[in-house]
């Protein structure tokens, strides 16, 4: 694993957004500090999947468009390909913009209806002189043939097109620049089950063909297992564990991502019926107001007096293997 | 032991400018008491419009052009209006799949709770209707069952919420309870809550469960048996074991390899290719036809029909003709 390069370091990654404080019911505006996303760090290395999981409100989209840029960061750093883009400004910024690409949730709002196919490619080909008219139009092409739609599709608009269809052209659209790292939030979630394949078998080829780099965001925790090389579980702002995907699902050691584990629902009635579950009770908290010391503390079935008062570290306890947890903090 | 619930030939149609949508064609179905099937289905084949067709809730523009619908013995499908809002809500009701839409926001949970018993059981006085409510949070598993009753929809979680519907669905024990991808909406560890809670309620009020879904791997958790549709038919019933361990539909087998599993190996993952077909488009072959890797001449030439492939398990494909060659 060392000799992998990096290719995006995140330290300390911190997002705040000013939220209305509603329950004030004073004249004058008051603000609550919503902590989307709250001291997150890891790596990224090059060539690989990088799977990230959690609840809906654990902040994963917040993260995965801070890393790019998409936010301004509160605090931390942003570390591509050795320089820190946190704090570049716009301009600056423009130079590393064709190297990172978003696919977005759903592939219904995330393309203009008013836009054919080739205009909607076209518009993320990054804008200098490099390319002439003949250059962009062959460069469509290309890019319908290889997320797997053909010539034909280029003068069609969006509403032609079924679901799966539509994130291959958002497909083709976040590979117009030749990135080298593309935020795939949530790709297939708004998909039906036998497309959801289609479409995650394309990422992989891309991958393998074109050498890309991902941070794959979803809530289907099977399918981030099957795609990711490592994989990160975050509950409220914090990341809670990190490890190789088989490791994760193997050996999960915080008592969330066990949990979450147990609550996968297995397409197998024998094994769906016999398993043992963890049901945690009660429901994620609000970020505004998160429980002090570790955030899962009144939700886990294990916690101790030192849970609900100290934040516990972000801590290796195996080779590349992360937890959160007090329960690894003495031990190891 | 007569059945709870007989869907005869039941085909429902939507009419618009464009022509003629058979959203439900000729499906037949039938439920004990306490039983829960499952209907599964990718988008656009049909499994709301039958849940709707049960409850007579179909949208503007669709009708039932063929096809009965017996409920405890009762052709539901001839009766008034005024005789099915007897039975809706009361006998049969419903869940819808996202809760933050379906309860209405400017009324606090205890009207909408009381609604239905103001309906349904005249006879209760104020204070007897607010202690079953009361009695029915409860159960669903809200603490602080008086505070909620005053509370409006927005301040409720959506796992919250979606236990206020099932409350609501069962506050008059129906004998059936259609559960519309009860849990789609929710993230896991609250799917699993919810999940629980039906099997509880099932459990405890013998009441007959239709969930439609298509998460495959919450069918596996709560079924008895399961439809499997496609295009507006039904293509397979199974029990669920049979459904999972052998499945007879080409349909279903790429259903089942196209879901990622915990314990899958890099590049098993199967898709079926191609997508639905449009469903106004007139059909003579099977609808599988040109997404099946098994597709025959006779496929394309003509429908195939039900054939019994097991034990309470028939599919409807030409592999199961009898006098399709059986393979050595």
């Amino acid at each position: 694993m060392s000799e992998k390069k990096k290719l995006v370091e995140i330290r300390h990654l911190k997002k705040y957004f000013k939220v209305n404080d509603a329950s004030y019911k004073g004249l004058r505006r008051r603000t609550n500090t919503l902590k989307a996303v709250d001291d997150v760090s890891f790596d990224i290395y090059e060539g690989e999947t990088f799977g990230l999981v959690g609840e809906s409100g654990c902040g994963k989209t917040t993260l995965g468009r801070t890393v790019i840029r998409l936010y301004d960061p509160t605090d931390g750093e942003i570390i591509f390909e050795g320089t820190d883009i946190s704090k570049l400004t716009s301009k600056e910024l423009s130079t590393y913009r064709k190297d990172m690409h978003m696919i977005f949730q759903d592939p219904y709002a995330s393309l203009d209806p008013r836009m054919t196919v080739s205009e909607i490619i076209m518009e993320a080909m990054p804008n200098d002189d490099s390319l002439s008219t003949e250059d962009r139009r062959q460069r469509v092409l290309e890019l319908l043939d290889l997320v797997g739609l053909n010539s034909d599709h280029a003068t069609r608009y969006p509403h032609e097109f079924s679901g799966g269809q539509r994130q291959r052209v958002g497909v083709a659209r976040s590979l117009a620049a030749n990135p080298k790292f593309i935020v795939c939030d949530e790709p297939i979630s708004a998909l039906d089950v036998s497309i959801q394949a289609q479409v995650v078998n394309l990422l992989k080829d891309l991958q393998h063909k074109l050498g890309l780099t991902y941070l794959f965001i979803a809530h289907d925790l099977s399918m981030v297992q099957y795609i990711s090389d490592r994989v990160g579980v975050m509950y409220l702002g914090k990341m809670v564990e990190l490890a190789d995907s088989d490791t994760l699902y193997a050996h999960p050691m915080h008592p969330y991502t066990q949990a979450l584990m147990s609550a996968i629902p297995v397409p197998d009635p024998d094994m769906e019926r016999s398993k043992r579950r963890i049901i945690v009770e009660g429901e994620v908290p609000s970020p505004i107001n998160p429980p002090s010391g570790c955030a899962f503390h009144n939700r886990c079935p294990r916690a101790t007096e030192k849970c609900s008062q100290v934040i516990p570290e972000f801590k290796e306890i195996d080779d590349g293997h992360f937890v959160a947890c007090h329960l690894f903090s003495g031990n190891y | 032991m007569s059945k709870l619930l007989e869907v005869k030939n039941l085909s429902t149609s939507f009419f618009t400018k464009y022509g003629e949508i058979k959203a439900v064609n000729n499906v037949s179905f039938d439920l004990d008491e306490g039983e829960v099937l499952a209907i599964v289905g990718e988008s656009g084949s049909g499994k709301s419009v039958t849940a709707f067709s049960i409850m007579q809730l179909i949208a503007k523009g669709g009708r039932i052009v063929n096809g009965e619908i017996h409920f405890n013995g009762q052709e539901i499908t001839k009766l008034t209006e005024k005789e099915m809002t007897r039975i809706r809500g009361k006998e049969i009701s419903m869940i819808f799949q996202d809760p933050m839409t379906c309860l209405n926001p400017v009324f606090t949970i205890g009207d909408q709770m009381e609604e239905v018993l103001k309906l349904h059981f005249k006879e209760l006085g104020k204070a007897e209707r607010k202690q079953r409510c009361l009695e029915m949070l409860d159960k669903v598993g809200i603490p602080n069952a008086e505070e909620r009753l005053k509370q409006y929809p927005h301040e409720l979680s959506g796992g919250m919420r979606q236990r206020v519907m099932i409350a609501i669905s069962l506050l008059c024990s129906p004998k059936l309870l259609i559960a519309d991808e009860p849990t789609t909406a929710l993230d896991v560890t609250i799917q699993a809550q919810i999940i629980d809670l039906l099997k509880e309620l099932k459990e405890e009020y013998n009441t007959a469960i239709i969930i439609i879904t298509h998460d495959l791997g919450v069918v596996a958790n709560i079924a008895d048996k399961v439809n499997v549709m496609y295009s507006g038919e039904i293509v397979e019933t199974a029990d669920i074991r049979n459904l999972y361990y052998n499945p007879s539909h080409p349909y279903t087998w790429g259903l089942l390899k196209a879901l990622p599993r915990l314990d899958m190996k890099e590049n098993e993952l199967q898709p079926i290719p191609g997508s639905t077909p449009d469903l106004l488009l007139e059909m003579d072959h099977c609808p599988f036809f040109d997404r099946c890797e098994y597709a025959m001449e006779c496929c394309r030439q003509s429908k195939p029909e039900y054939y019994e492939t097991g034990e309470n398990h028939i599919a409807k494909c030409w592999r199961y003709h009898p006098d399709f060659p059986k393979e050595a």
